[in-house]
C-alpha cells in the first residue's frame, strides 16, 4: 500500500517529521505523494461504522432536498448561485456517497471529497440554523473531515498543525520556554508605561487563569501586553500557565480527535495544577470553541464543561465594564461608525451575543449591525482553517466577497473582530478588494479609551 | 377484495405504520451517542429540555423561524400540504362513516366542502413543490427520482379519493385503489424519508439539544431560529 514519505496515514509526532514537512515548500512534494495515496476502504468503513451513528444517518436519510440550506451558504452566494455549492449536495455527494459505497472509494474521489470539504464548507454551522429538519450540514463536514485525516487525505497545512499540537501542544512552534520569556519580555517592555504591571506565571489559587492562541507569542506578542494592562487597571488577580497556555485546535479543523484530546487535556492540566477559580480565552473563536464548548467532550467529561467555568475575552470585557472594573473615558469613545464581526464558534455556536452588543452600546457612538448580525451572521469567509491553507487561497478569496458587502452596506470604516480568524480574514479581504477598511481586536481600543486610575498611571 | 383491503390488508398497513415509526424512533434514540454527537443529552437535562422544545415549535409555526420567513412562498406549500395530509384524512366524513360501521364509534367530521378545499390544495400544493424541484436550480441539483416517488405516494391517497367520491360511474375500483394507495402511504412513512413524519420531532429536537445545552444555550436566552 503505497504511503508517501510526508503525505500518509501516520500521525506526526516528532520534531523531526514536522521538520521534513515544513522543508517541503507549499507541500508540492505532499500533495503529489498524495496522487498516489491508497484508500483503505476496509479500515474506512470500521471507522465510519464505528462512529457514523444514528444523527448524522438520519441526517442523511430524511433530507428532503428542499433546498432550503442553498441561500444560507455564503459560498452558495458567493459564487453567483452555483449549484454545486449547495450545502446538501455538498455533503451528499461526498459524505454521502462514501457512506452509500460502504467507503468503497478510490483515491480521486477522495481528493475531491477534501476539496469539498475545507474549500466549500468552513463548518460555519449556519446552514443547521436554517433546515426546517435540522440537519447541520457544518457537523457532517466536520466529522468527514475526520474520516479523510484518518486516511491521510488532508491539507499540508493541517498535517503540520496537527503534529505541531502533538509534539508543542501549540498550534506553533512554541516552546515552554518561549512562552514564558515572551511573557517576561512583554511585562518588562511595558513596566515603564504601567507600573506594577506583571504578567504572573503559574500563580496558583487565582481569579483568573488566562489562555491565549500560539499566535500571540510568535507573532504578537503585544497582544499579551494588552491583556496583561487591562487585567491590570480592572485590579484582576489573575495568571497564564507555563503549560497548557494554547487554546487553538488546528486540530479540530482537521478532524484529527485523538490530537485535539491531547491539547484540551494540556489546558485542563494546567486548571487542576493551579486551581484558578475561572478562565479567560483570549480574542479567538475557535480557540473558545475547541477548549469550552467541544473540549470537554473530547477529554471525556460527563459534564459536557470544562473543569472550571470558561469564558470568552468578550464575556469578561463586559463584566469588566458592567461591574466598573474597567471604565470608559465617555470622550474617547469610538466617534466614527463602526461594526461588529459575529464570529460563528463564540456567537452561534457559543452564544454570546450579548455580551458583545454589550461592548459595543459602552465603547461606540455610531454601533452599525451588519445584515444578517448575531447568529444568524455569515462566516468571515476564513474559518475552520480555511485562512490557513495555500491550496485554497482562491476559493477562499472568492468567499470573501460576502463579508466584503456586508461591511461596505453598514457604511463603517471600522470592524471591531474579536476572533483571529475574522481578523485575518478581513484583513486580508481589505488586500484582496481594497474597500478601505480597518479592523481591530477589542484589546487595544480598549486600552487607548479606558480611564486609568492615578495610581496606576506612571510618575512624570 | 374491497372486504380484503379494508381488512387484513388495512390491519397490515396500520401495523407497519404504527410499530415502523416507534422503532424508527427508538432506533434514532438508542443510536445518540453523548460523546460522539458531543451533546451531554442526560446531563443538563433542563437546557437540553427547554433546546428541544424551543427547536420543534419554532418550526412548527408557520413563518416562526428566519428559514420560514426568507421562503414565503415555499412555507405556505409546505404547511398546506402538511396540515392537509394529516388531518384530512382524520377528520373526512366518508373515513369517520366507515369507523361507525366497523367499529362502532367516530371522530368529529370536517364539512364535504372543506375536505374537498384541503384534498385539492394538499394536490396543487404537491404539483407546485414538483415544479417548483424543477424550476430551481439549486433545488434540481439535489432532486432524484425518489423524491418524486415520495410525492407521489404522498399524494395518490389523494387524488384517487376524489375520483371515488366524483367519479360518475363505478365508484367501487376507484374507491378499491384509494384505499391501497392510502396503504402504501402508511407503509411508507416509517420505511422511507416519509419517515421524518416522526423523525422530524427527533432530528430537531436533537440539534435543539445541542444548541440548549452546548452550544450557547447556557449562555443566552436560545438561539433565535
Amino acid at each position: 500500500m503505497p504511503e508517501g514519505i510526508l503525505c500518509n496515514k501516520n500521525k506526526v509526532t516528532t520534531l523531526e517529521q514536522l521538520q521534513a514537512l515544513l522543508a517541503d515548500k507549499s507541500g508540492k512534494q505532499y500533495y503529489q505523494e498524495m496522487n498516489n495515496l491508497d484508500v483503505d476502504a476496509k479500515a474506512l468503513w470500521d471507522l465510519i461504522q464505528k462512529t457514523c451513528k444514528s444523527r448524522i444517518r438520519t441526517w442523511l436519510d430524511i433530507c428532503t432536498h428542499c433546498g432550503l440550506c442553498a441561500d444560507s451558504c455564503f459560498y452558495y452566494l458567493a459564487n453567483h448561485k452555483n449549484p454545486t455549492q449547495v450545502p446538501s449536495y455538498k455533503i451528499q455527494s461526498t459524505l454521502g456517497q462514501i457512506i452509500h459505497r460502504k467507503g468503497k472509494v478510490d483515491n480521486a474521489f477522495m481528493q475531491m471529497t477534501m476539496d469539498t470539504a475545507f474549500s466549500k464548507c468552513t463548518c460555519c454551522t449556519r446552514c443547521g440554523v436554517y433546515c426546517p429538519l435540522g440537519i447541520d450540514t457544518g457537523v457532517m463536514f466536520s466529522y468527514l473531515r475526520g474520516l479523510l485525516f484518518s486516511q491521510g487525505f488532508t491539507p499540508w497545512e493541517m498535517k503540520i498543525g496537527t503534529g505541531m499540537h502533538r509534539v508543542f501542544q501549540a498550534q506553533m512552534d512554541v516552546t515552554t520556554e518561549d512562552w514564558v520569556d515572551t511573557c517576561s519580555w512583554m511585562a518588562e517592555e511595558n513596566a515603564d508605561d504601567w507600573p506594577g504591571l506583571e504578567i504572573p506565571v503559574d500563580k496558583e489559587n487565582a481569579d483568573i487563569i488566562y489562555t491565549v492562541n500560539a499566535r500571540e507569542p510568535k507573532h504578537y506578542p503585544e497582544d499579551i501586553a494588552q491583556a496583561a494592562i487591562l487585567f491590570h487597571v480592572a485590579g484582576e488577580n489573575w495568571t497564564v500557565p507555563s503549560q497548557g497556555w494554547e487554546e487553538t485546535s488546528l486540530a479540530m479543523f482537521a478532524g484529527d480527535w485523538e490530537a485535539c484530546k491531547i491539547q484540551v487535556e494540556s489546558v485542563y492540566a494546567a486548571m487542576d495544577r493551579l486551581k484558578p477559580k475561572r478562565m479567560v480565552v483570549t480574542e479567538c473563536g475557535h480557540a473558545y470553541r475547541a477548549t469550552v464548548i467541544e473540549g470537554p467532550y473530547w477529554a471525556g467529561l460527563k459534564t459536557g464543561k470544562t473543569p472550571i467555568e470558561s469564558f470568552h475575552y468578550v464575556e469578561w470585557v463586559a463584566e469588566a465594564l458592567r461591574t466598573g472594573k474597567l471604565k470608559i473615558d465617555p470622550a474617547k469613545k469610538i466617534k466614527e461608525p463602526v461594526t461588529y464581526q459575529d464570529s460563528c464558534n463564540y456567537i452561534r455556536n457559543g452564544g454570546l451575543w450579548e455580551a458583545a452588543r454589550y461592548i459595543m452600546s459602552q465603547i461606540a457612538e455610531d454601533f452599525r449591525e451588519m445584515t444578517p448580525s448575531r447568529e444568524h451572521n455569515f462566516c468571515c469567509g476564513g474559518g475552520g482553517g480555511l485562512n490557513g491553507i495555500g491550496r485554497y487561497r482562491e476559493q477562499r478569496n472568492v468567499g470573501l466577497k460576502v463579508k466584503r458587502d456586508q461591511i461596505l452596506a453598514t457604511g463603517a470604516k471600522l470592524v471591531v473582530a474579536p476572533c483571529h480568524n475574522c481578523w485575518d480574514a478581513i484583513r486580508d479581504l481589505e488586500e484582496v478588494y481594497e474597500i478601505g477598511i480597518r479592523w481591530s481586536f477589542l484589546k487595544p481600543l480598549l486600552i487607548n479609551m479606558i480611564e486609568v486610575p492615578e495610581h496606576l498611571k506612571p510618575a512624570e | 377484495m374491497y372486504e380484503f383491503v379494508t381488512g387484513p390488508l388495512a390491519w397490515l398497513a396500520f401495523a407497519v405504520f404504527f410499530v415502523g415509526n416507534i422503532v424508527r424512533l427508538v432506533l434514532y434514540v438508542r443510536g445518540l451517542d453523548w460523546k460522539l454527537d458531543r451533546v451531554t443529552y442526560s446531563v443538563n437535562t433542563s437546557f437540553g429540555v427547554k433546546g428541544a422544545v424551543r427547536s420543534i415549535l419554532f418550526w412548527l409555526a408557520p413563518f416562526g423561524t428566519h428559514s420560514w420567513r426568507d421562503n414565503p412562498w415555499f412555507t405556505i406549500l409546505v404547511f398546506v400540504m402538511h396540515v392537509g395530509l394529516i388531518f384530512t384524512p382524520i377528520f373526512l366524513l366518508g373515513h369517520n362513516i366507515f369507523l361507525q360501521e366497523r367499529w362502532g364509534f367516530s371522530l368529529w367530521s370536517m364539512p364535504g366542502a372543506l375536505s374537498d378545499a384541503m384534498t385539492i390544495a394538499v394536490i396543487a400544493s404537491a404539483v407546485l413543490l414538483a415544479m417548483r424541484r424543477i424550476a430551481l436550480p439549486e433545488v434540481r441539483i439535489i432532486t432524484n427520482a425518489n423524491d418524486y416517488l415520495m410525492l407521489a405516494i404522498a399524494v395518490a391517497p389523494f387524488v384517487t379519493g376524489l375520483i371515488a367520491r366524483y367519479a360518475f360511474v363505478q365508484s367501487e375500483p376507484w374507491l378499491i385503489v384509494h384505499v391501497l394507495c392510502g396503504e402504501l402511504l402508511l407503509i411508507a412513512v416509517p420505511l422511507t424519508k416519509l419517515s421524518h413524519f416522526v423523525l422530524f420531532f427527533a432530528t430537531r429536537a436533537q440539534l435543539g439539544m445541542d444548541y440548549g445545552i452546548k452550544r450557547g444555550g447556557m449562555k443566552s436566552n436560545g438561539i433565535n431560529w
